[in-house]
């Protein structure tokens, strides 16, 4: 019984909370990119391994806007669209003729546009980080933190995002339309919906949805060219966890494993602690390989 | 041509298809017709090729060689979408229906296209709840949670979404119990009295000669035998040679 009191007075309920607040913020950025990746791979049957660049493509396309216009907001948005097209432009032109193929070729297809974009970051912006202005400053006092509100409003604009989405899937035609393609692609087509389009349609908001959580997350961060590397590798293992082409599985997973991740860093350092991803994710492949957020296979 | 089909002016016509799964060589050179508001059916043992056809026809699978005329127009290399558009409405044997979708969503998927008013989709909608009650019963249930034969209902108002000119319906009644199978004929009669023509493939022979006015006979990928409805019914040499019944 003593050890146990002891084992609840030593819990450091103060950091506790503090990470949960950090965990459900980097939950929501990550839900936001996994979004775009599970959305993507449910509907093609492509596993984007460009979706990363996308995301660093966003948020340099932000540093530029914002340098242009001094407006975070409308580097946001143009961002965002920007990036959209880009992704259309990437799939009429790349991914669309390797439709029927060897499902390696459209891999080794998002691989080769990963490094394109990546080098051409490179190239273009130069090997120096830069910094994204947040649109304010303003903190507030989480016991001994100064918290930024900016990391909350990230948190509720990918909520606010993810959200819209999903209540354009549920009610929209559009969204109608894509979720029967995704169910079903050949009776889609009988159905009289454009499923090419329905395709390049989804690819440019996943695409867009990316770069949207590269122009949020730029403040927290540096903007360079590898900077989709680790949050691709991240939204990646989220998407098997929650269950690959399952959207809520994946938001779910998102927050679940930013949110283990956070509370590990508080006994151990935070490059530690990414471990914890690797540990559920194998974990999740041998005991239930269909996702922990799907329902049990009958 | 055959005798049967000479006076016929198609609105479908295939000619002449020869369709391939890879490297198998599945249709030899199939041809027949269906004209405005009629019924044809399309009889032959499993795995004739009889799927195929309908699949050929929707535009799922494209024929390496051949023809297909949609009143008169060529719609061989269309793509499936365009097909529906243009009004042929397509039920297959195993129904695929959007399981997660809802009864509305599923109905939804070919009933909102441009062109069509609002007024026009409550009429439509109106008219497939009088046919169908069960689906207006169950108009927000998960398509998938609905019995084999409101299913079948389900894939044949969902087509009936389209205002399709003509519907291809893949063995409608498979695998559903009697009653089911006397409302699919209902069916098929209203469809028919509404001008709308249908290639019926089916396995049940009485069925089909009933519902149709004239047969097609298919084996091995072509078709060997094509006659008025009413003609083999009264001729049990013929059925018992292609279909062994």
């Amino acid at each position: 019984m003593d050890a146990i009191l002891a084992f609840l007075q030593a819990v450091p309920y103060d950091q506790i909370l503090i990470q949960t607040v950090n965990g459900i913020v980097t939950g929501m950025i990550l839900a936001l990119v996994a979004s775009g990746l599970t959305l993507i791979f449910g509907i093609m049957d492509v596993v984007n391994f460009a979706h990363g660049e996308l995301f660093m493509l966003g948020a340099y396309i932000g540093v530029v806007v914002l340098a242009t216009s001094g407006n975070f907001w409308v580097a946001l948005i143009l961002s965002t669209l920007t990036v959209a097209l880009i992704g259309a432009a990437l799939q009429v032109t790349t991914l669309r003729p390797l439709i029927g193929r060897d499902p390696l070729t459209t891999i080794l297809a998002t691989f080769g546009i990963s490094l394109v974009l990546q080098n051409y970051a490179l190239w273009a912006f130069g090997p120096v980080a830069r910094k994204i202005q947040e649109p304010f400053t303003g903190y507030f006092t989480l016991f001994y933190l100064e918290y930024p509100w900016y990391r909350l409003l990230i948190a509720g604009l990918s909520a606010a995002i993810i959200g819209g989405f999903w209540l354009f899937l549920k009610y929209g035609t559009y969204g109608i339309w894509i979720r029967a393609t995704t169910q079903d692609r050949v009776m889609a087509q009988a159905m009289g919906i454009p499923v090419p389009w329905v395709h390049t349609f989804v690819f440019a908001i996943g695409a867009g949805m990316a770069a949207a959580s590269g122009v949020l997350f730029g403040p927290l961060v540096g903007v360079n060219h590898a900077m989709g590397l680790d949050w691709v590798l991240k939204a990646f293992i989220v998407v098997v966890v929650g269950g690959m082409g399952n959207l809520g599985g994946s938001i779910a997973a998102s927050i679940f494993i930013s949110l283990l991740e956070a509370y590990a860093s508080i006994w151990v350092s935070p490059a530690q602690a990414v471990i914890v991803s690797f540990v559920v994710l194998i974990l999740t492949l041998l005991f239930r390989p269909t996702g922990l957020f799907v329902p049990t296979p009958k | 041509m055959s005798s049967a089909d000479r006076n016929i002016e198609p609105l479908i016509a295939v000619e002449d298809i020869h369709t391939y799964y890879g490297k198998s060589h599945v249709l030899h050179g199939v041809s027949l017709k269906v004209g405005k508001g009629e019924v044809v059916g399309l009889l032959g043992r499993n795995g004739v090729g009889k799927s195929t056809t309908l699949k050929t026809i929707m535009g799922l699978v494209h024929p390496h060689r051949g023809q297909i005329r949609l009143a008169g127009t060529p719609i061989t290399s269309l793509p499936a979408h365009k097909l529906a558009r243009l009004g042929i409405g397509y039920v297959p044997e195993d129904r695929r229906i959007f399981r997660l979708l809802t009864v509305m969503e599923n109905l939804r998927t070919g009933l909102d296209r441009s062109g069509v008013t609002e007024a026009r989709k409550r009429e439509l909608l109106d008219k497939v709840f009088a046919y169908f009650p069960v689906l207006a019963e169950r108009r927000n249930q998960a398509g998938g949670t609905l019995s084999g034969g409101e299913q079948q209902m389900l894939a044949i108002a969902r087509a009936m979404m389209l205002e399709p000119k003509i519907i291809l319906l893949d063995e409608p009644t498979e695998g559903l119990m009697p009653r089911m199978v006397w409302q699919i004929r209902q069916i098929i009669d209203v469809l028919h009295r509404e001008g709308v023509a249908i290639l019926l493939v089916e396995q049940n022979v009485p069925l089909t000669l009933e519902a149709s006015e004239r047969v097609y006979i298919m084996e091995k990928g072509a078709v060997r035998h094509h006659a008025a409805a009413s003609a083999l019914k009264v001729n049990d040499a013929v059925i018992h040679q292609y279909l062994g019944v």
